[in-house]
């Protein structure tokens, strides 16, 4: 049951193959078994999980089931849930319960669907490898002394673990794409705007984005259907409809053109993980498809941009937390300056506070130009790189990540190691461009990834595209040992 | 050493929107302490802004008003600081890109002389809560109150036009009558819908460099800004004058103690580390909705004043006074259309009606005696049946309630007594019992004797019991007294 995929979940529920009661419970008891393992999921909501699946049974049985009645899912520890603790992975937030939901949790209940627990990730997002979760990392179902990649390293190894069918997750420099890639599931970062960032909680406001994790590209068109959505609480939400983006999974790629940018092919990229991705460009050609070179010549500067734009952003918006309102709070303050010293010092782990100081410094007077005028000038023309790209081609493949999953501990002492970690998908978050990962090989028994990029709202041809990809390709199909 | 004063202002204007600059929360003033503050307003997790049209849309009138450029894009940004009653830990404001550009404002002085004082720009932003420091708080601790958090507010910068705190003053009302006439302020300054900040630097007269300036922050009366410049502008020169250097720095004022402190100097100011905010996008304006917002501009003071003296043939003075207040004004024409008499209506409002208003901490909106009442009542004086005397006595019994115009006249006996047969006997009664006056009268200087008028006067109302119509008791008493010579 727990290799149903979400479209064939939906079928069975619908044809009474079996109900959601049942699945729900079949995966919280997998969850309860495994998950002490993978340490995947941070809340399990078994008995608000168990409330809803026989919500939908009835509602299944009236015949007026909404797209995703019944099916269950897990959501990122990021977006905010009405009675259910939501910590972002952080100390800061562990006593955190909101009495509001975000917009993306509201469109699943409203489609019916399940929520099994809130996933495990990065504190605050802020991570390649989950290792910065105030509670402990997740391990790769893959391989267990390694990284599942992050932020939305839980939503990922859930989903690969099968202890879901699909997740939610977010993604502000790769944070959906390079675990999706580790973990060996197909995960999508929608257009910015295209998802309503109403209750996610803040990273960094201008590149922030919510979107699908699941283990087919059929599977992400339906968990989007559902969450992408105008949202006038989101002020920069984007209004335009929402299209069926199950519609056109099954159309020709005859004559799609595909952009592939050198820059992405170079020093690097591991050569295992290279041939792979060169291996899936070749069944594009196969089916129709046509391969450009293209050159995104400021690619380089892309991880620079992005390390100053994000914690500058990052440094406002983790200002709120400071002790006076909700969340943690240092004990005995001595005054209104040990109060916010001592509660940030203990409720922020150490790559938190590393952003905090570099964000602040880059806004600081007398730096701001060189550092935020500046990376905001590169973002521009990181931007213009696309436009100029999308003028010749359609769509831009290439690796997700340079190389498969590495251990814990690997690059734990050096940030920008780290940081590198992100280079082919920080630029579509600093363009806005949606931006997508499919498995496509296993390298040293780990699977890697296939970046899909699109245009701007253009996410129904990313879909095509994978979808048609994974109709002649097994590599989305396979399971970590142990778990099939 | 002749010294010239130098000042400038930073004025914030709460906007009188319904509902909060980026949350659904109520704005109204007064309720209990955080029940009029919602999960944005509390900066919760994952909680975003949405700017509130009606706030844009104000501030543009307010550039419209004063003539200012409108910017087509303005930018929202923050400003980043840790205080409690700051949920987000910073401030959304404008820096770069403010909404209202350069204009200027024509204030009147006193002295019947005109000023223009230019405005450097003005922004829109969000008022922080209200932390509490005395109440029923346990030792050392401090209470937030975030019901104003979120507030919207303009912030009016000026140019350092103004050379004295008088012109400070013209100014600061000028800008007063300005947002209350827009009707995008209520102009509650208790309420501190309006607070200043004055920027005060002193020069040698006929130098044109700039000294030192320091800011007093927060004054939330016309009263205590006139004070707190006078304060630090002696401060400045002493200070100077004794050889020292003025420093700059923030000050605040206390209104009851009539002093003045540093609050922080220039080196312990914070980087406010500004940047455009992310969650908000910038604010396009389209010409017609400029264009729109400036053709259904309601009355400005200046236009109301000048209309004030062609249509009613109001003097200058009384035109200022009740053209510059929309309330009075509008309290003046409802009043004049009833009692079809401007001139006396200007008196009554500009004098008693003020007076008590003032005195009671009452706006004319909100006035015990209706406009309908006081022009019953005037029209009462202007066909005599009321001395101005009686209709003091009268208005204080519409005041107090005691009923319209011609029931207290009715009630009280008040009528004033016209009658010319009567009064002549009154007058050749009180003549016949004050024969040493009549004599001392005739006996006095012919120049003089025009004082000695009072005492009969006197008389007569008393004998009257004050219900003789004095203009008539003098004209008589001036006739009899001329036929004795």
């Amino acid at each position: 049951m727990h290799n149903l995929t979400i479209a064939e979940l939906v079928e069975g529920l619908k044809n009474k193959a079996f109900s959601s009661t049942e699945v729900t419970q079949y995966l919280l008891t997998r969850i309860k078994s495994l998950d002490t393992e993978f340490n995947a999921i941070i809340t399990v909501t078994e008995a608000e999980a168990l409330k809803a699946a026989q919500a939908a049974d009835q509602r299944l049985a009236q015949g007026d089931a909404p797209a995703l009645c019944g099916v269950p899912l897990v959501h990122k520890d990021i977006f905010c849930t009405h009675g259910v603790r939501t910590s972002c992975g952080s100390k800061m937030l562990d006593n955190f319960i909101p009495p509001y939901n975000a917009t993306v949790i509201e469109n699943f209940q409203h489609s019916g669907a399940v929520m099994l627990g809130k996933s495990n990730m990065d504190e605050f997002a802020m991570g390649s490898s989950n290792e910065t979760s105030f509670y402990g990392p997740v391990k790769n179902p893959w391989s267990t002394d390694c990284v599942p990649g992050g932020s939305s390293g839980g939503s990922a190894a859930a989903v690969a673990a099968r202890l879901a069918p699909g997740a939610t997750a977010t993604d502000t420099g790769g944070s959906i794409r390079q675990p999706a890639a580790l973990c060996g599931v197909t995960g999508l970062k929608p257009t910015y705007g295209r998802v309503s960032r109403w209750g996610m909680i803040a990273f960094a406001s201008s590149l922030d984005q919510g979107g699908p994790m699941a283990r087919t590209a059929e599977d992400c068109a339906l968990l989007l259907n559902c969450m992408a959505s105008y949202d006038s609480k989101d002020s920069t939400s984007v209004d335009r409809p929402t299209p069926d983006y199950s519609a056109h999974l099954n159309a020709s790629l005859k004559g799609l053109r595909i952009g592939v940018p050198k820059e992405y092919f170079s020093e690097g990229l591991d050569p295992d993980t290279e041939q792979a991705v060169r291996a899936a460009l070749t069944h594009y050609e196969n089916q129709g498809a046509e391969l450009i070179e293209i050159s995104l010549p400021n690619t380089a500067l892309s991880v620079p941009a992005y390390y100053v734009i994000a914690p500058a952003e990052a440094s406002a918006n983790l200002s709120r937390f400071d002790g006076v309102r909700y969340g943690y709070r240092c004990d005995n303050p001595q005054d209104l300056q040990d109060l916010y010293c001592r509660t940030r010092a203990e409720g922020f782990g150490e790559e938190v506070q590393r952003r905090i100081l570099i964000g602040t410094y880059c806004l600081s007077a007398g730096y701001y130009d060189a550092y935020y005028g500046k990376a905001q000038q590169v973002r521009q023309l990181i931007k213009q790189d696309f436009v100029n790209a999308f003028e010749k081609v359609d769509l831009i493949m290439g690796p997700t990540c340079p190389s498969p999953a590495f251990k814990f501990g690997s690059k734990g002492n050096d940030p920008v190691a780290m940081y590198l970690e992100d280079i082919y998908t920080i630029s579509t978050n600093l363009a806005g461009l949606p931006g997508m990962s499919v498995p496509c090989g296993v390298v040293e028994g780990k699977p890697v990834g296939l970046q899909i990029i699109g245009n701007y709202f253009d996410e129904a041809r990313m879909l095509n595209a994978a979808h048609q990809y994974q109709q002649v390709t097994d590599w989305h199909k396979l399971a970590p040992e142990g778990i099939q | 050493m002749n010294w010239e004063t130098v000042i400038g202002l930073e004025v914030h204007v709460q906007l009188a929107t319904k509902t909060k600059i980026f949350s659904g929360a109520s704005t109204a003033f007064g309720a209990a302490p955080n029940t009029q503050a919602c999960a944005i307003d509390l900066a919760m997790p994952g909680t975003l802004p949405v700017v509130n049209q009606q706030a844009i849309d104000y501030a543009i009138m307010f550039g419209l008003a004063i003539d200012a450029e409108i910017s087509k894009t303005s930018v929202f940004e923050r400003k980043n600081y840790f205080y409690p009653d700051l949920p987000k830990g910073y401030q959304t404001t404008q820096l770069e890109k403010p909404i209202v550009g350069r204009g200027t404002v024509a204030v009147q002085l006193a002295d019947g002389s005109s000023q223009s004082v230019r405005i450097h720009h003005a922004h829109l932003e969000e008022d922080a809560g209200k932390s509490l420091h005395e109440g029923n708080f346990r030792h050392g601790m401090s209470g937030i109150d975030l019901n104003r958090a979120g507030t919207p507010l303009i912030e009016i910068v000026s140019e350092p036009d103004m050379r004295n705190s008088q012109e400070a003053v013209a100014f600061a009302k000028k800008l007063h009558s300005i947002v209350t006439s827009l009707g995008i302020c209520d102009g509650e300054m208790s309420q501190g819908s309006m607070r200043f900040d004055v920027n005060i630097s002193v020069r040698p007269q006929g130098t044109t460099e700039l000294g030192t300036r320091t800011e007093t922050k927060n004054l939330n009366s016309f009263k205590f800004m006139e004070e707190a410049i006078h304060l630090e502008v002696e401060r400045q020169i002493d200070l100077i004058e004794d050889g020292g250097t003025v420093l700059q720095e923030t000050r605040l004022y206390n209104g009851e103690t009539r002093t003045a402190r540093s609050m922080r100097s220039k080196e312990e100011a914070n980087d406010y580390r500004y940047f455009p905010c992310p969650d908000l996008l910038p604010v396009v304006l389209s010409d017609q909705r400029i264009e729109t917002l400036r053709s259904n501009l309601p009355e400005l003071p200046d236009a109301r004043q000048a209309r004030f003296i062609e249509q009613y043939q109001l003097s200058p003075y009384d035109a200022n006074i009740l053209g510059a207040d929309t309330s009075m004004a509008g309290y003046f024409e409802q009043a004049t259309a009833k009692s079809g008499n401007a001139k006396l209506t200007a008196n009554w409002v500009t004098g008693e009606l003020s007076a008590r208003l003032n005195a009671d901490n009452l706006s004319p909106d909100n006035s015990p005696v209706s406009a309908e009442q006081l022009a019953a009542l005037i029209v009462r004086i202007a066909d005599n049946t009321i001395s101005g005397k009686m209709a003091k006595e009268v208005f204080e019994g519409i005041w107090a309630g005691a009923g319209d115009a011609d029931q207290i006249i009715e009630a009280r006996g008040l009528k004033q007594v016209s009658d010319s047969g009567a009064l002549e006997a009154m007058v050749d009664e009180v003549l016949a019992a004050n024969q040493s006056m009549v004599e001392d009268y005739i006996n006095t200087d012919p120049d003089k004797r025009k004082k000695k008028l009072g005492g009969f006067m006197g008389q007569i109302m008393k004998a009257s019991k004050g219900q003789a119509n004095p203009q008539q008791v003098s004209q008589i008493l001036a006739q009899k007294l001329s036929e004795m010579l």
